[in-house]
């Protein structure tokens, strides 16, 4: 399959595009989202495929992820955005009581196989109401798909997928990732199934599990725990969090008998704490350690970059919790 | 404008047939005979009425919790709306989404709605559907006066008068939103005033009046047809039985319901068909003895009709299970 070398951004509008394309049910619709004031991966689009197929929204996300339900039940694809992730507060009802139960109340009379595309602006110093990383909001709830990609070709391949999926998809990107380069497939029927994770480094002392931005981190983290410590980590990169690939982490949990989990969303109560019952539950006994969680801190995102800084994930913060998880277990042989 | 005989004579079928459905579960209720919940729709027939013989079959309805008039007016089997008031099988989504959510897109009900102003941008995506798919069908967004409280009311209704979209926002005024008086909770004393916020037209008619409704309704419907946009039509009403089944209506002055019941629509269109001389007495006590047959079979139906079963659970959550470990 033909690659080429692009960033996220140009990742994301491509698959936008190929699936304007393909498919007439398909359209957007959101907050500056058509040209000239377009900045984001929508840029191009309304220019190239007209103001109905890429239309520019009011303020109002109750009113766009509604409208986009209305749509869906009525046969259309659409792909609303949500600006930045903090607005979704706006919208949730229109995600939590509509779109995702839809198909079970009605027994499959009526179904919202809407996506929502929405972005992460932690890191930009825009602080606490501009920079939250929300989807263990939506693991919650029951007839949601939760999909949050950390590379281009995982981008296009993911949202290809979320788009013509069946049933609502929330995709998250991640604004520091938006100019991010990668190989990507440019053929239009490249699509990446929902629900299947990706090893993205071979490892065999401990697993670091992270999905989005943080799984560079873990992947920078890994290289230092190589070359520093002589410490084999394989890097899962979980890429939906609903479905969650419990068979791949656990299967590399297995072997590695050590695992951290590493997100950008808070900590406490956040993604990781499922994934670490999940982990627990299903190898209590082969465990060498308890399993370690890295997340933000427990607190609102501050502006200042300085104190911002100190919240999220890093490279050296999953190695010291990798570390732990190997001195747990030396203690244990030794102690 | 004038409705034919016959048209005239199916709204107070509709009317009736609404007033038995309701009658019936108040007293099935209210002995015991059944459980299930229930936001009773009695004293507004004949909006809902009026709907059922102004749209089109192919025009599409969103309505609420307080649907069952609409239900009834949109050609919803009474069998499918019993069922799934009362869990069972038989109901419009097998018993899984209960009063509050009852959808029958084959009769153009494409949403019920318990979360109060959550339909109206809905419909307004219904309405984009319709016009890219170049139908010209129209959608109804049927919600109350405290609806239009919401914010979600006020990011549809913008929406839809910005692109001049194919939506009637149909408001049945009952006058409490849920138990506080319309006059409590906005400074308007005539709902459709907003419309003009919205550039939309908006109309007020005497919501006991289904002939008053069908003309409000048939010039929003040609209006959105033609491509000229949305109408708030306001239909003043009053519910004679409360917010919810059981309602002891402590927050309704005595003279205000007496007022109401005194005025209540469905005898109020009888006597209209007699005195025009559109229909006999003999004929309407035929309509009446049908509907209330017709109400007592499918509750029957109902109630011999199993619950649903707990592999129910498992389906429809996704379009493909998803499975996590337990």
């Amino acid at each position: 399959m033909h690659e080429q070398e692009m960033t996220m951004r140009e990742a994301l509008s491509l698959a936008l595009a190929q699936a304007l394309d393909t498919d007439d049910r398909v359209f957007l619709l959101g907050e500056d989202i058509a040209d000239p004031g377009a900045a984001g991966p929508t840029a191009g689009l309304s220019t190239r495929y007209g103001r109905e197929r890429v239309l520019d929204t009011p303020i109002s996300e109750a009113g766009i992820v509604g409208a986009a339900i209305g749509a869906a039940i009525g046969g259309l694809l659409p792909v609303a955005e949500i600006m930045i992730m903090d607005f979704i507060g706006i919208a949730a009802d229109q995600m939590i009581n509509n779109a995702a139960k839809l198909r079970f109340m009605t027994a499959g009379r009526t179904t919202a196989p809407i996506t929502v595309r929405t972005q992460v602006y932690g890191g930009l110093a825009t602080g606490a109401t501009h920079s939250q990383t929300l989807e263990a909001w939506f693991m919650h709830i029951p007839g949601m798909k939760v999909i949050v990609p950390s590379t281009p070709r995982d981008g296009k391949g993911l949202l290809t997928s979320a788009i013509f999926d069946e049933d609502p998809c929330l995709f998250v990107e991640t604004i520091r990732l938006q100019g991010k380069k990668g190989s990507v497939p440019v053929d239009p029927g490249f699509a990446i199934p929902l629900g299947q994770a990706d090893v993205k480094r071979a490892g065999t002392d401990v697993t670091l599990i992270s999905y989005g931005r943080s799984v560079h981190d873990a992947l920078a983290a890994a290289a230092t725990l190589q070359h520093q410590h002589g410490v084999s980590a394989e890097v899962v990169d979980l890429r939906t969090l609903v479905p969650l690939d419990v068979q791949t982490m656990v299967s590399s949990v297995r072997r590695t008998r050590r695992a951290v989990v590493v997100h950008d969303a808070v900590r406490f109560a956040g993604p990781g704490a499922e994934i670490v019952a999940i982990l627990q539950a299903q190898l209590f006994g082969e465990l060498e350690a308890p399993v370690e969680r890295v997340g933000a801190r427990f607190v609102p995102a501050p502006a200042a970059a300085a104190l911002e800084a100190q919240i999220y994930p890093s490279p050296a913060g999953i190695v010291a919790a990798a570390q732990r998880t190997l001195d747990r277990s030396r203690a244990r042989v030794h102690g | 404008m004038t409705q034919p005989a016959e048209v005239q004579r199916r709204i107070y079928a509709l009317m009736v047939l609404m007033k038995a459905a309701d009658d019936r579960l108040s007293t099935g209720i209210g002995t015991g005979e059944f459980l299930c919940v229930y936001w009773p729709s009695r004293g507004q027939e004949a909006i809902a009425a009026a709907m059922g013989v102004a749209l089109r079959a192919d025009d599409q309805l969103v309505t609420t919790y307080r649907g069952l008039h609409d239900l009834i007016g949109k050609g919803v089997a009474l069998e499918e709306i019993y069922g799934e008031m009362m869990g069972r099988t038989v109901g419009a989504g097998r018993g899984k989404g209960g009063t509050m959510h009852i959808a029958k897109p084959e009769a153009g009900v494409m949403l019920s709605t318990g979360i109060v102003g959550a339909g109206a941008p809905v419909g307004v995506g219904l309405a984009m559907a319709a016009r890219r798919k170049g139908l010209d069908r129209v959608t109804v967004v049927s919600l109350g006066d405290g609806a239009t409280n919401t914010g979600s009311f006020h990011e549809a209704a913008n929406m839809a008068a910005l692109w001049d979209l194919p939506v009637i926002f149909l408001c049945q005024n009952n006058l409490y939103a849920e138990m506080t008086p319309t006059a409590d909770t906005m400074k308007l004393e005539h709902v459709a005033d907003r419309a003009a916020g919205y550039g939309m037209a908006g109309v007020r008619v005497d919501g006991n009046d289904p002939l008053a409704v069908v003309t409000a309704l048939d010039e929003a419907l040609d209006t959105a047809r033609r491509g000229d946009g949305p109408t708030f039509v306001e239909c003043v009403t009053f519910r004679f039985r409360g917010h919810y089944f059981g309602d002891r209506m402590p927050y309704i002055p005595k003279d205000q319901l007496e007022a109401a019941l005194a005025a209540d629509p469905v005898p109020r269109f009888r006597a209209h068909l007699v005195d025009a001389g559109l229909a006999t007495d003999q004929e309407l006590d035929r309509v009446e003895a049908r509907a209330a047959e017709r109400v007592e079979t499918a509750l029957q139906t109902v109630i011999s009709a199993g619950a649903p079963s707990i592999e129910e659970l498992d389906r429809d959550v996704y379009a493909t299970p998803i499975t996590f470990p337990v």
